[in-house]
């Protein structure tokens, strides 16, 4: 955070020195970071980093026991997922909660499902809701030949595009992606970045989380880097380079260390 | 399949992968379609073969088996659907049954309350197996398999306590019998057959479970809780509710089916239903339900049940030992599960 980087309006999502706590155990503490509209905040860390823990303070898991959540510049403290969703901030897991065997469209509107009708005459709007399903694919530039093909047989990242179009839809101002590409191969991966990118340039803000910065480097505008529960701080894409952020992660000396075992004697 | 295509380029690659399968593959993504192949070639095997098969008697009297079977197949094809099986689906027919007999004939409650007395003891019967198996997580099939177990000790057992016999007789002269007779044991005539209630209930029946299973939002989450239960929690679908709905579903079929036997022929055997249960499942399973849930149709189950009347009947006409329909009901169901396994690779689930 640096001091002259108050615009205007608030960020969507901020945190500042938050923290959590299970018990005696320390989790997360001291932690920084904003998102705002069209823009991209990595969140960089290994395994046991606190990453976990980040998405669950900020998707409303999990309440946080230190410091400030604001959303909108109005200081929250979410009490389920529910209260996050309703603020526009949604989440999608890497499991992306979609059921393999039902068709594209009906996955899509699943536990949203738009009906036509009242009471027990109501009944699902077929058509609208796959005309919804193709339309906003397309948007994220993903040309579905069949909505009705079953979910299951799209590729990785293609499922991934329907879960992050799918939140869009659905009004989220902000989409949380938690380990978006560790699944795929490189190629998929790339198509799921350049999704993400799409996502942000239609004005949504966007954490990704992820553990590798060559993913995370071309398309983040701020970058988080979290170690062992902790903050190493947030960066601009301005001040920080690909190796300096993979040194970082790792813990610069630790890698030497590492290079130096593994070079030829 | 050896691919003697030259090196191709990426873009080539991907497109080949998302090529449509060929138009059999796609027909046979339709659950139901298998079904209703082998239904047709039932019925013209047994309509050549025998002489009784397409005379009107005939064609009524395998209708009639089929739709006995056919609404409880439907009912249970949702609940696999849903992911959840119910082995108590059989007993059930018969509780129903003796709740009825007894409390009208022994005790002289009317009728009327006896049937609702009845449903409301099915229904919590089906909610305490939705209950048990969602709370504690077991696998729905132990569940009602003790349920199975217990309703059929207590069907005999509270029947011979009460009536010194295992069976309910002189159920014709409790009052009211013949107005609810209209309802659930009368029969009239179509095209020279005498065709009974329970055919019209059976086919109302299909219709309405494909209706919801299909077009409403709670048809849209019976298939996601069975297919991915997890997700469905996530997405906001309410997991507790559609399971609870589904198995009181069932024990509601069981209660029907009941009602439909007890007032076709006025008595009710202690041990009705026993052994029926799987016929349900494999009719449904022959009908494209999937064992593992979040697959299958309602038209599928009563496609099945509609084979295992023709063959149950044809067997009969054909005058053959009646001992081949089991296995032939055995090598019906091995078939459709292995066209099942089939369509679901072909459709290149990855699940």
């Amino acid at each position: 955070m640096t001091p002259g980087d108050t615009s205007a309006a608030p960020p969507i999502l901020e945190v500042r020195d938050i923290g959590k706590t299970y018990g005696s155990i320390l989790a997360l503490r001291g932690v920084s970071a904003s998102v705002g509209a069209g823009e991209v905040l990595c969140v960089l860390g290994d395994n046991g980093a606190g990453k976990s823990t980040f998405i669950k303070i900020l998707s409303g898991a999990h309440a946080h026991t230190h410091g400030k959540l604001l959303a909108y510049g109005v200081e929250r403290t979410f009490g389920s997922p529910r209260e996050a969703l309703d603020l526009g901030i949604a989440t999608v897991y890497q499991d992306l909660a979609v059921v393999p065997l039902m068709p594209v469209w009906r996955n899509f509107f699943l536990g949203s499902e738009l009906t036509r009708g009242f009471g027990p005459f109501s009944q699902l709007d077929v058509k609208g809701m796959r005309r919804i399903t193709k339309e906003e694919l397309a948007k994220m530039g993903i040309d579905l030949r069949d909505v009705d093909q079953p979910i299951g047989t799209l590729s990785g990242g293609e499922r991934q595009s329907v879960a992050i179009a799918r939140a869009v839809y659905f009004g989220a101002k902000v989409v949380i992606l938690d380990e978006p590409t560790s699944a795929l191969g490189v190629k998929q991966a790339g198509v799921v970045l350049k999704y993400i990118a799409q996502a942000r340039d239609r004005g949504l803000g966007v954490v990704f989380i992820t553990h590798n910065p060559h993913h995370a480097y071309p398309l983040g505008d701020r970058f988080l880097l979290l170690k062992r529960g902790t903050s190493l701080g947030g960066f601009k894409k301005s001040e920080i380079t690909i190796e300096e952020m993979t040194k970082l992660m790792a813990g610069g000396a630790e890698l030497d260390a590492l290079a130096h075992e593994l070079a030829r004697a | 399949m050896t691919r003697t295509a030259p090196a191709v380029t990426d873009e080539r690659m991907i497109d080949e992968r998302l090529k449509p399968a060929g138009l059999i593959i796609t027909l046979l993504r339709r659950p139901e379609v298998g079904a209703a192949v082998a239904a047709l070639a039932i019925f013209i095997f047994f309509s050549v073969s025998t002489q009784a098969f397409l005379t009107p008697a005939g064609v009524a009297t395998w209708l009639y088996s089929a739709s006995l079977f056919g609404i409880m197949a439907v009912a249970v094809a949702l609940l696999m659907i849903g992911g959840e099986f119910d082995l108590s689906a059989g007993a059930m027919v018969g509780t129903t049954g003796l709740i009825v007999g007894i409390v009208t004939t022994e005790w002289g409650v009317t009728i009327w309350l006896a049937l609702v007395i009845a449903l409301a003891i099915a229904l919590a019967i089906g909610a305490a197996n939705a209950f048990v198996v969602m709370k504690t997580g077991l696998p729905s099939f132990i569940v009602t398999l003790a349920t199975f177990f217990i309703l059929q000790g207590v069907n005999l057992a509270v029947t011979k306590i009460i009536t010194g016999t295992v069976s309910i007789q002189g159920m014709s002269d409790v009052p009211g019998f013949d107005a609810v007779k209209v309802f659930f044991g009368s029969s009239f005539a179509l095209f020279g057959m005498d065709v009974k209630i329970s055919i019209v209930w059976w086919i109302a029946i299909t219709a309405l479970a494909t209706w919801i299973l299909l077009r409403t939002r709670s048809g849209n989450w019976i298939f996601a809780v069975g297919g991915q239960i997890e997700s469905s929690r996530q997405v906001g679908v309410p997991v507790m509710k559609v399971k609870m709905g589904l198995f009181m579903t069932t024990a509601g079929a069981g209660w029907l089916v009941g009602m439909l036997q007890l007032f076709d022929v006025s008595t009710v055997q202690a041990t009705t239903g026993i052994g029926q249960e799987f016929i349900y499942i494999i009719c449904a399973v022959v009908g494209g339900c999937l064992l593992t849930g979040g697959y299958g149709s309602a038209i599928g189950a009563a496609l099945g049940a509609l084979i295992y009347g023709m063959t149950l009947q044809g067997i009969v006409f054909a005058q053959w030992d009646n001992n081949w329909l089991k296995a032939f009901l055995g090598g019906m169901l091995l078939l459709a599960v292995l066209v099942n396994l089939y369509v679901r690779r072909q459709a290149g689930v990855r699940s």
